[in-house]
């Protein structure tokens, strides 16, 4: 287990997505009606964090959403235990409206084309962007961030986790990778992190 | 830790049964929604087979199932087959080479969908057994008793009726219990005697003895026929002893819950005016029974590997457990 952002890490890299976002909304993107949506669960601390900053630059409050992923998730059907469903919650007209998607840590991509899966159901969005505390590689799918707060070198069976309590980010080399090559997706489940799937 | 089937609620832990009611949450929010459909069961086949006729529960069942995208098909076999000699077996066994991955079984033999259970890998859900249970709609008042209440712990729950005869009632007094909810019964000693001296429920006399006591007055349908058997002697007889009028929901407490599994009997054991007033949850109980159901097929589901692909031997007594 490394500590791979500490609190004033941490800081900067919030730092380095609010600059981001922030010129985003004053004009590097398409006008009009926006919304922050956090996807389920670890992007909804960040969300809500970047709303403040964009609140406290005296920009008009973009609206806040919650999406969560569960129920499109393309990985139901591998003989794990259900996943419990949260919370989705988008409380504006998503048609028309330009969406800032917020997670923790991108990974294979996959969460993110579920939560625009999801997002579509809602909506026609006018445009939409992703914004990432932690790109940590290892893609799947042909989908990129708009926005990063840091970019983490890892091993395809490491995990990532965030702690929102500390503002910490934590690496843990999955042990004993090399001898079990198919645990990796039981054992990212089996601890509930908030990492990419 | 939901099992392959639902069967029954006697014996479904208080986890499990806190996991549905959660789950089933979350699936209303889904009804809420201007697209009221979820991708989790694209591909899915769930049948429904009634051996009885219903058409709330198997519409319930069939719109929570194309809520979350599964194909849906629907067997009314005492319009069918059955009527041409067809067994119960051979029947399943028409249906299971339709390769369905859930079916949704109503039967007027207590424990036709226990056999169903064991005879094929489907999943099956139980829409009621005879006599015997009928646990989604037990789960479904307890999410509507859970909406009001926050919670089932220590609420006082009043069955009203043909507790004997009701699949709703044996399901919700199993339920409710493990929930730590305590039951009252009363009905015609007809209807509530014998058979219920294993159920874990207090029996009253009158319908006045439990109104006053109770947080949830749950009343059962006359079922007419049952009427002419010697049971009871008539609807009119039963409203004035057993009919939940205004006078007698009057004396019960102020934050009192009307409860009907449906369909009504207005002027029999719910007066029109009850049926109507503020204290009715009756349509709030048919919205929660497509979110419950929707629970239960997403729960059930897939969680145990692949749908079933490859063909079966058709016929064949697969014994899944």
């Amino acid at each position: 287990m490394s500590r791979v952002l500490d609190a004033s890490g941490m800081a900067l890299a919030i730092d380095r997505l609010a600059e981001g976002l922030l010129a985003g909304l004053r004009g590097g993107w398409p006008a009009g009606p926006t919304a922050i949506v956090g996807i389920r669960t670890g992007g909804v601390p960040l969300a809500d964090r970047l709303r403040a900053r964009a609140v406290a630059a005296g920009i008009p409050a973009p609206a806040r959403g919650g999406l969560d992923i569960t129920l499109y998730r393309d990985d139901l059907y591998t003989g794990l235990e259900k996943p419990l469903v949260g919370d989705t919650d988008l409380p504006f007209e998503v048609t028309g409206c330009g969406v800032v998607l917020v997670d923790d840590v991108l990974f294979t991509g996959r969460t993110i084309r579920a939560a625009l899966g999801e997002l579509h159901d809602f909506g026609r969005p006018s445009w939409v962007r992703l914004c990432v505390l932690v790109d940590r590689g290892h893609r799947e799918l042909p989908i990129q961030p708009d926005l990063v707060g840091v970019v983490v070198r890892t091993q395809l069976k490491d995990r990532v986790t965030v702690d929102w309590q500390r503002d910490e980010v934590w690496l843990r080399p999955e042990p004993g990778a090399s001898e079990s090559g198919s645990s990796e997706s039981g054992a990212r489940r089996a601890t509930g992190g908030p990492d990419d799937r | 830790m939901i099992g392959k089937d639902l069967l029954q609620l006697r014996g479904m832990s208080r986890e499990t049964i806190t996991t549905i009611l959660d789950t089933a949450e979350q699936m209303r929010e889904v009804g809420r929604r201007r697209v009221k459909k979820v991708p989790p069961l694209r591909g899915r086949l769930v049948v429904t087979l009634f051996f009885e006729n219903s058409t709330r529960t198997r519409t319930s069942f069939e719109l929570a199932a194309k809520r979350l995208s599964a194909d849906t098909l629907s067997f009314n076999v005492s319009t069918s087959s059955t009527a041409k000699g067809e067994t119960l077996m051979d029947t399943a066994r028409t249906i299971y080479a339709m390769q369905p991955d859930a079916v949704v079984v109503r039967h007027p033999c207590a424990g036709a969908p226990h056999m169903l259970a064991r005879s094929f890998p489907w999943r099956v859900l139980n829409a009621g057994d005879g006599i015997h249970e009928h646990p989604s709609q037990g789960l479904l008042d307890m999410l509507t008793i859970r909406d009001r209440f926050g919670s089932l712990e220590g609420r006082c729950v009043a069955i009203v009726g043909d507790v004997q005869h009701s699949r709703v009632a044996r399901s919700n007094i199993w339920g409710l219990t493990t929930m730590g909810a305590r039951v009252l019964v009363a009905g015609p000693g007809t209807m509530c005697r014998a058979e219920l001296a294993g159920l874990p429920v207090e029996l009253r006399h009158t319908i006045d003895d439990v109104v006053r006591d109770a947080d949830v007055i749950m009343l059962l349908r006359i079922q007419h026929e049952r009427l002419g058997r010697g049971v009871l002697p008539s609807p009119r007889e039963y409203a004035s002893f057993y009919g939940l009028d205004m006078a007698r929901l009057r004396t019960a407490g102020p934050g009192v819950m009307v409860m009907h599994p449906g369909p009504i009997n207005r002027g029999v054991e719910i007066g029109a005016d009850v049926a109507d007033s503020d204290q009715s949850v009756i349509l709030d109980q048919v919205t929660n029974g497509i979110a419950v159901r929707m629970a239960l097929l997403y729960l059930l589901l897939g969680s145990a590997g692949e749908p079933t692909g490859e063909s079966p031997a058709v016929g064949a007594a697969h014994v899944a457990d």
